[in-house]
């Protein structure tokens, strides 16, 4: 055993068995543990008590509007890529209820309805998904606005990233710079090898959960390998998404005939936007009881494909499936960065795997640009 | 509050299984509750006494299947100041509304000992193909949540708060995952309207559509995507042409594809 903590930023190898006392000592520090389960026919991400949990010996399948699960490599835990969940459903709840009052006497007295949150520990984020936290951050947390119900989780939250080990035909992290290789914004980063866990130490605090685990400093071989590895992932990237253009090129191009096209196919269904990392709309929603004396507040999920998101006063700004799909992508992968600084889009091809008629934003931009005004 | 100033609620029931009049009988929580706000004039599944119209509220359970019931209908609407239509049946025609795609003789000759007994219309249709219906609410049955939030936004005199999106918001909302996409699922939840919670998606089953079509339903996407994906044209018949099969989005899908070579 090393006989103390390492310090932050070496590498380290781990023996995968030891992962289990990282776990220990995340659950002793209070952290309630999310990461990587498989349940109906899917790798989702739900609290993991131990490795036990993970889905080790499975990998998925990705294709536009296809996710399949299927054997991989017998040792290996983190096989699999992202899935059909994100890490923002614990940081930035798909139901939240806000407040309550209740009328009493004739005087209404409102309650606080949000409990202290659960310490997360997330377990297995790759480096489009950090990217993807980065960008919520900068909604969330930056600016006039800060959200103390996404702050309150964000600001406990443990990081346990790892770096892919394979990409996917709808990955394309490396156009946007956001992957495979997790580069910061991390406790402890690993990549797995066949027999050992490579790891990267990223703050104290991942340094403290390797309390009484049998870590050694790498050996350049390991490093090496585990560099090897990422490498090899960069390289099955095949998807690409051409960043230099926008958001010009869509502000250029509003009135495209592609997206008459797109308009076609699109089921305005919303999967694209609950799916993806980034995607932070919300509606509330107020319910009463049938005397009007108690009510309640609850936030939830929006999508800028339902009507209802974009009725106003006096009609629907956006009636047409063509100006949803257009208000997406031009907020995704244009206005987004005028009001936020960056693209909305972290390459992680959720939208792609999950749109139930396969519409690939890649394709979309692509065909944009090929007969671009 | 006194019984005369509790406004009136009815429900009545055409061609239908009884169970959206049961999903209000099962509001066990809120039942005492609401009984004391309303005052439950006529609603036989429930109570034998009934109080003569007018009544405030009408809710209306089941399609119109007989040449009875398309009297009825008038009369009642006459007696309501607000006419609400429970479930698909009342909505959409109901899964009887299969016959309108048939010929109903041929059926009551197959079915019945003696055909000349039975008067029935040759389609089955929905409440609103007869008289001016104020709110639709979905469903096979209704959610009763969403029967609780109607009548609790009347008494309140507020609009009601029932989304028309699609079911996969609701998927996504609780966790279900995507059963289309991981398992090849011909699911209905991208056409279908929200309001049952993604009940059928949690259980790993598509969606067969029971709360009818959302708010922009795009059917020929969804089915030209499933017969690429290799389901059969009968097959996407079938999956239309089910509890709201008559809805138009519905009716005009299971049509286009039945004609389909």
């Amino acid at each position: 055993m090393a006989p103390s903590l390492p310090r932050v930023g070496a590498r380290l190898t781990l023996a995968k068995s030891s992962l289990e006392q990282v776990f220990a000592n995340l659950r002793a520090a209070g952290f309630t543990l999310i990461g990587p389960r498989l349940r109906d026919a899917a790798l989702v991400l739900e609290e993991v008590t131990g490795l036990n949990d993970l889905p080790r010996g499975w990998r998925d399948q990705q294709a536009p509007g296809q996710y399949r699960v299927v054997p991989g490599q017998d040792s290996f835990y983190f096989d699999h890529l992202v899935g059909p969940h994100s890490w923002k459903q614990f940081l930035h709840p798909a139901r939240l209820k806000l407040f309550g009052a209740a009328k009493n006497n004739g005087t209404w007295s409102f309650q606080s309805a949000t409990a202290p949150p659960p310490r997360y520990a997330f377990i297995g984020v790759r480096a489009c998904d950090l990217a993807a936290i980065a960008r919520q951050d900068r909604v969330f947390l930056a600016g006039e606005f800060r959200d103390p119900h996404y702050a309150a989780r964000r600001e406990s939250l443990f990081l346990l990233a790892v770096n892919c080990g394979r990409a996917a035909p709808t990955c394309f992290c490396r156009s946007l710079q956001t992957g495979p290789r997790v580069t910061g914004g991390f406790d402890l980063a690993l990549t797995e090898l066949a027999d050992v866990f490579v790891l990267e130490v990223g703050s104290e605090a991942g340094a403290e959960m390797l309390r009484e685990t049998a870590w050694q400093p790498a050996t350049a071989l390991h490093a090496s390998r585990a560099e090897e590895a990422v490498r090899q992932t960069e390289s099955q990237i095949e998807r690409e998404l051409r960043t230099d253009d926008l958001p010009k090129l869509l502000y250029d191009n509003l009135e495209h005939p592609r997206w008459d096209e797109v308009a076609r196919r699109c089921l305005a269904c919303g999967n694209c936007t609950l799916v993806c990392p980034t995607c932070f709309c919300t509606t509330v929603e107020d319910a009463s009881n049938l005397a009007g004396t108690r009510v309640e507040r609850t936030r939830l999920w929006d999508s800028c494909f339902t009507l209802d998101f974009s009725h106003v006063h006096g009609g629907n700004s956006r009636p047409t499936l063509r100006a949803r799909y257009r208000q997406w992508l031009t907020h995704k992968l244009a206005s987004w960065k005028d009001q936020f600084g960056a693209l909305g889009c972290v390459g992680c091809g959720r939208c792609i795997t999950w749109c139930p008629v396969g519409i690939e934003l890649t394709e979309e931009v692509k065909a944009i640009r090929e007969k671009a005004a | 509050m006194g019984a005369s100033t509790r406004p009136k609620l009815a429900v009545f029931k055409f061609s239908s299984c009884d169970g959206c009049q049961l999903a209000l009988l099962s509001l066990e929580d809120e039942l005492l509750e609401l009984a004391g706000a309303v005052e439950i004039a006529y609603f036989l599944e429930a109570r034998s006494q009934t109080l003569p119209p007018p009544y405030d509220v009408a809710l209306v359970e089941g399609s119109i299947t007989t040449a009875e019931d398309s009297k009825r209908i008038q009369e009642i609407r006459q007696q309501a100041k607000l006419l609400v239509t429970i479930g698909a049946c009342a909505t959409a025609g109901g899964i009887q509304a299969l016959r309108n795609w048939k010929d109903v003789d041929e059926f009551t000759r197959a079915v019945y000992a003696t055909p000349a007994y039975i008067e029935t219309l040759k389609q089955s249709t929905p409440i609103s193909a007869h008289v001016p219906v104020d709110f639709e609410l979905n469903g096979c049955p209704v959610n009763k949540a969403q029967l609780l939030e109607v009548l609790t936004a009347l008494l309140l005199g507020r609009a009601p708060h029932l989304p028309a999106h699609s079911v996969c918001v609701e998927c996504k909302r609780r966790g279900t995952v995507c059963v289309a996409v991981a398992q090849g699922i011909a699911c209905l939840g991208p056409l279908t309207h929200a309001g049952c919670g993604a009940i059928c998606p949690a259980f790993n089953r598509g969606c067969f559509g029971c709360f009818g079509p959302m708010e922009s339903p795009n059917a020929d996407a969804l089915l030209a995507h499933l017969e690429e994906s290799g389901h059969a044209a009968a097959e996407l018949v079938r999956l239309t042409r089910g509890f709201t099969g008559f809805a138009e989005a519905f009716r005009t899908a299971s049509e286009k594809w039945e004609k389909r070579p």
